[in-house]
């Protein structure tokens, strides 16, 4: 048996060998987790909506957008946020929620290392690619738009 | 050491372990093992400002504790050897600044403990050093952000992975006093069998443990059964199982005398998916659990085999697998005839 083999072999009987996993639990975790944080929002927004009556629903999504990341990053600085997410999985990230806390806990982490080498440059280690494929695929579909 | 083939090193000299130390974090000191810890800290930052200073503190004090406990002074040490998941190995090269002896850093991943043994072992055993600190130590928090993410990013870790162990342990070798003796140590090869999962080190590091553990039993020409307990460092629950589907394949059953570090360390409630993993996993239960149970004559004969997976973020990024190694000591109960009561006098020559 060559190496390759063996290794082949031992991958692959590793991969039989980890304990199997069940997708339901999560999803159902991540389906309830995000939604609550979704109906937040929402409450939030119409909330907004009806204390200031003549607030243009634009700047009521934005308002609202904001109020969950500084909810989030609170969180995050509090420590409770990866507690939850531990359970919510998905739930916690795909919302706006896991941006927000994927920028605060690199700045919370690498502070000792200094303001700007430390907290500012390390703040976009986990965020940095997200705001790079973001901006290439809103170029794409603007691209797409503007053909179309 | 005629023999080109045999990795074992066998001591006629007895170097023996005259005192033991162990530290550990707040989470370990909840585990299943907590009454036999030596000190348990009570917050992870251990009153400094970063955990890396944390840890450095750490090591002194499992160095200073372990001085205490062998009851020889802090002069009296000859050497000190250490090692660490840091790069670069700051923990232990500046933790070596406050002692005024001379420092050897050892880097073999969670297997430092087992390699700084065997190493000391070699020295006392040749006469060229007395007393010796073989030290190691790991912090989940340091280890987290060098090799892993931030501590509060908000991701779920997956099933086989491990968690890093809060934990520093030393012990201090020397050629007299009492104590459990090192008889034998194998220092193992490097074996890489085609595994480049960061969150699946038990299944790296298994072929490595059994490969030093077939050579061990070749070259001492013993078998499993003739220890009263073999304990390997943090192969976990996933590796554990490994290792002893590997080690029948080769014809050597592990029974109950059979355990795992990272597998006792904590407590099955504690959430930590396969066990406990880091330097400080095997050097902890090592020197507290362990060394207290040879020392009392509960165990004769202790197997331990400490196990590291060799890696870097890096070499990870880069896709590479990772390669994994295994040294091995024997441990054993002993009992001079004429006890000296005057332990304070003894010391060098």
């Amino acid at each position: 048996m060559t190496e390759l083999e063996r290794n082949e072999r031992y991958n692959k009987y590793v991969e039989a060998k980890i304990a199997k996993t069940h997708a339901w639990p999560s999803l159902f975790n991540a389906f309830c987790f995000g939604g609550i944080i979704c109906v937040i929002g929402q409450l939030f927004n119409d909330m907004l909506l009806s204390i200031f009556p003549t607030m243009a629903t634009q700047s009521a999504w934005t308002l609202t957008l904001i109020f969950l990341i500084f909810v989030a990053s609170f969180l995050t600085g509090l420590g409770v946020f990866d507690k939850i997410a531990v359970y919510a999985g998905a739930g916690t990230i795909i919302p706006i929620t896991g941006f927000s806390n994927s920028i605060a806990s690199p700045a919370m982490e690498f502070k000792n290392e200094g303001i700007v080498f430390g907290m500012c440059a390390k703040m976009f280690v986990i965020a940095g690619p997200v705001i790079v494929f973001g901006t290439v695929a809103s170029i794409i579909v603007g691209l797409i738009y503007l053909l179309v | 050491m005629k023999d080109l083939e045999c990795q074992t090193v066998f001591f006629k000299n007895k170097p023996r372990i005259i005192g033991n130390y162990s530290i550990v974090g707040p989470k370990e000191g909840k585990g299943s093992l907590k009454n036999y810890f030596d000190y348990i800290m009570k917050d992870d930052m251990f009153g400094e400002k970063t955990y890396e200073k944390a840890e450095r503190k750490m090591v002194e004090q499992a160095v200073m504790g372990a001085v205490y406990n062998a009851n020889i002074t802090p002069k009296e040490l000859n050497l000190f050897m250490s090692g660490d998941l840091l790069n670069q190995i700051v923990t232990s090269s500046f933790a070596a600044r406050s002692f005024d002896v001379p420092y050897v850093g050892l880097f073999g991943a969670c297997s430092t403990m087992a390699e700084s043994l065997a190493i000391g072992a070699c020295m006392v055993n040749a006469g060229y050093f007395n007393n010796i600190a073989c030290a190691t130590a790991s912090h989940f928090s340091t280890a987290e952000r060098q090799f892993r993410y931030p501590l509060e990013l908000g991701n779920q870790r997956p099933p086989t992975s491990q968690w890093t162990v809060t934990g520093a342990g030393c012990c201090i070798l020397s050629g007299k006093g009492n104590g459990p003796i090192v008889t034998s140590a194998t220092f193992g090869k490097v074996t890489d069998w085609g595994i480049n999962d960061v969150n699946n080190m038990g299944s790296v590091m298994a072929p490595s443990c059994a490969s030093t553990m077939i050579a061990h039993f070749k070259d001492t020409n013993t078998t499993p059964d003739d220890y009263d307990l073999i304990v390997t460092g943090d192969l976990g629950k996933l590796g554990s199982e490994i290792l002893i589907d590997l080690m029948e394949d080769h014809g050597y059953k592990l029974g109950i005398n059979y355990n795992d570090c990272g597998q006792v360390i904590y407590n099955g409630k504690q959430s930590v998916l396969m066990g406990g993993s880091g330097c400080g996993c095997s050097a902890s239960v090592l020197n507290s659990y362990i060394l207290n149970k040879v020392r009392a004559g509960e165990y004769k004969k202790v197997l331990f085999i400490a196990t590291g997976a060799l890696l870097s973020s890096t070499s990870t990024q880069q896709g590479d697998t990772i390669p994994g190694i295994a040294h091995a000591v024997v441990i054993e109960h002993f009992e001079e005839k004429i006890i000296n009561t005057s332990k304070k006098t003894k010391g060098r020559k």
